[in-house]
């Protein structure tokens, strides 16, 4: 394991966009990791690991984001939160196909 | 910065830190501690934390097992909030840097977090406003006890802040520091517009939803005058008002001089000047001002403070207080003067559409013998320590006079037979404040000592208007020509008949006005503690001759405006710096 700076960038799909569950969600899988967690949304940076950051940030469906992760395990962090919003929290109908991009930093 | 616009009851200015009383009572005492106590308040704050945690979980499983899971989330994101870093963060900044206790921590950081949402576009988001103060009110729960002795201890000037001021909050309330008051709630005649006046200090009311707006420790200033509250002001409004402020208090040294000097027109007739409190405290005020006496000492806060019906006891050190005080100078007690509608204990009249001319005062004192007795006998037994009087306020027919008078000569029987001592030879007077007892003056000035004439009912109901109602208030005139009569009809009569009279309410504090009663021939004015040098200023400025004039001239007037405006101009001539 490496320490290592990555992003990628992701989409917000479930039809709420990013309230307070997902946002829940996200935070608390973020704190099982030691990395620190940034989410940018057109340029400003927010707490991936604080819930009243992440609701400020106010972020609606169809929304892109980058999730930045800066630390040892900053590789399975990004894996684990990308997959929450490519599954849309568990907020999706049957049979909307997931989709992300990833970009290296 | 932030303009707030309320209703101006009491006036003046104040510039002070915001304490702000939540709704559901609680109150920041202490703003902050000891720089060695930071450990302290941060384990305060920790084990606060853990208990709302342990609080939010239970009623996560609650929900999920009644609802599901889903319905549970929301706690679960509660609780995520709760232990958020930045959140935590902030607070523990507060509470190191700037010592500041725990729950005002609190109170700031997530007050100032869900304005964040508050002010976003998205709706749903907005709502998150409303988790942040329910955790908010949960963390201050544990750190907070309700009813703490707050205002006890306060250690720089605070304006007070409440969505309406209680009477019991009001009593506790320090008064060293406290430098005004703003409620969201409340009108003209409220609790908190007579506290205020009654203290001297500034205050707003009705002033909407403030409370949101506002943190404890925020700048704030209160416009008495304008009815303004500005919320954390720039540097332009902040040095307007303290320039304010300062030619405020200029003026005040100047009414100030005139303490000692008599109160006597310039051709030489003597006035006398008593005050009308409302509490005891109020009495340095009035020795500040050099009284005469108090002319009406409104009994009502007795009633409205307590949880039960007052004691005689009660009543009676109350009395004793302000007799004592006074030294003896003639001390006016007047009877129960609240509605029906003001006396929750007592709820005899809960349908009544009209309480101003319903049950109420001398009616309801009538009606509950049990209560006006235990009022006579502590009134009765102050009158053995001091010129204690007694007054019956709104009198409409002389039957209620002689029922009334003949209750007291019954608690006199009483305290007779008792043994315990009391004045039987105590003045007893009426408050001329129903037209209906203005016809029929000479009547009733066979049968009391004294007459004090009450303008603030005088003129709502000989013009029927309710002032505090919005549409009519406009109607409200104390210099309606109607209004004058009614007061010249009264005066003339007593005169004739050697009756002393005095006029009380609002009217004989305003100065313009106060050349009409001097004219009409009263010598005895009752005006708030504050009022009270403003009115020897007025006095010492014209002769009696002069004021006779003003009369004739304003008495062929017809309408309100017109004399106004007549005797405005007459005082600036007379007493110009008594111009405001």
């Amino acid at each position: 394991m490496t320490e290592r700076r990555i992003q990628r960038l992701v989409t917000v799909r479930n039809p709420q966009g990013l309230h307070a569950r997902p946002a829940d969600m996200l935070v608390r899988r973020a704190l099982q990791f030691a990395a620190r967690i940034e989410i940018l949304k057109d340029g400003e940076r927010f707490n991936g690991k604080s819930i009243l950051s992440l609701l400020t940030l106010a972020a609606e469906q169809g929304t892109e984001l980058v999730l930045r992760a800066d630390g040892p395990d900053a590789e399975e962090a990004l894996e684990a939160l990308a997959e929450l919003f490519g599954r849309g929290f568990d907020e999706l109908g049957a049979g909307e196909p997931t989709n992300d991009h990833s970009l290296d930093g | 910065m932030q303009v707030l616009q309320g209703i101006a009851v009491s006036p003046g200015i104040a510039i002070g830190e915001a304490l702000v009383i939540e709704k559901e009572g609680y109150v920041f005492s202490r703003r902050s501690f000891e720089h060695e106590a930071v450990d302290e308040e941060l384990a305060r704050l920790d084990r606060a934390t853990d208990a709302v945690a342990a609080e939010i979980e239970r009623d996560r499983q609650v929900i999920a097992a009644q609802l599901g899971d889903q319905y549970g989330a929301i706690f679960s994101a509660h609780h995520q909030m709760l232990r958020d870093a930045h959140l935590r963060a902030e607070m523990e900044e507060l509470i190191r840097r700037q010592n500041m206790t725990a729950e005002l921590a609190v109170h700031q950081t997530l007050r100032r977090c869900a304005r964040v949402f508050q002010d976003m576009p998205n709706s749903f988001l907005a709502e998150r406003a409303l988790d942040l103060h329910d955790l908010e009110q949960r963390l201050l729960n544990h750190l907070l006890d309700r009813g703490h002795e707050w205002l006890l201890d306060l250690d720089a000037p605070t304006i007070v802040l409440a969505h309406d001021l209680t009477p019991s909050e009001t009593a506790r309330l320090d008064r060293r520091w406290v430098r005004g008051f703003v409620t969201e709630e409340g009108g003209e005649g409220g609790h908190t517009a007579i506290l205020a006046r009654g203290l001297e200090l500034p205050a707003v009311v009705g002033a909407g939803q403030v409370l949101t707006e506002v943190v404890s420790g925020d700048l704030v200033i209160v416009d008495g005058d304008q009815g303004v509250l500005i919320v954390r002001p720039t540097k332009e409004y902040l040095s307007r008002y303290r320039q304010q402020l300062k030619r405020r208090s200029s003026r005040l040294e100047a009414l100030a001089a005139l303490r000692d000097l008599p109160a006597q027109t310039l051709d030489g007739t003597t006035v006398r000047l008593l005050a009308n409190i409302e509490f005891p405290h109020e009495l340095s005020a009035c020795l500040e001002r050099g009284a005469d006496g108090i002319g009406l000492y409104r009994t009502e806060f007795l009633y409205l403070s307590a949880e039960s019906e007052p004691t005689e006891e009660e009543h009676f050190q109350a009395y004793r207080e302000v007799v004592e005080a006074m030294e003896q100078r003639p001390v006016v007690i007047r009877t129960l003067d609240l509605g029906a509608d003001k006396m929750w204990y007592r709820s005899s009249a809960e349908d009544e559409h009209n309480p101003f001319l319903g049950l109420r005062s001398i009616r309801l004192s009538l009606r509950n013998v049990d209560v006006f007795r235990t009022q006579l006998r502590a009134i009765l037994r102050a009158s053995a320590l001091g010129p204690v009087k007694i007054l019956f306020p709104l009198i409409a027919t002389l039957r209620e006079l002689r029922q009334a008078k003949l209750f007291l000569r019954e608690t006199m029987e009483d305290l007779d037979e008792a043994g315990i001592a009391f004045n039987h030879h105590i003045a007893v007077g009426m408050m001329v404040e129903v037209p209906a007892a203005v016809m029929m003056i000479d009547y009733f000035l066979k049968e009391v000592d004294f007459i004090s004439i009450g303008t603030n009912d005088l003129i709502q109901y000989a013009l029927a208007v309710d002032r505090s109602n919005k549409e009519v208030a406009e109607l409200y005139q104390a210099c309606d020509p109607a209004v004058l009569r009614l007061i010249q009809t009264s005066l003339c009569a007593a005169q004739a008949a050697g009756v002393p009279a005095s006029v009380c309410g609002q009217m004989s504090s305003i100065p313009h006005c106060v050349l009409l009663l001097l004219g009409l021939g009263l010598t005895e004015f009752s005006v708030p503690p504050g009022a009270i040098l403003e009115v020897k200023r007025v006095c010492r400025g014209v002769t009696i001759e002069q004021c006779r004039h003003i009369v004739q001239t304003a008495l062929q007037m017809q309408g309100p405006l017109e004399i106004d405006t007549y005797l405005k101009e007459e005082l600036k001539k007379l007493v110009p710096q008594a111009v405001r």
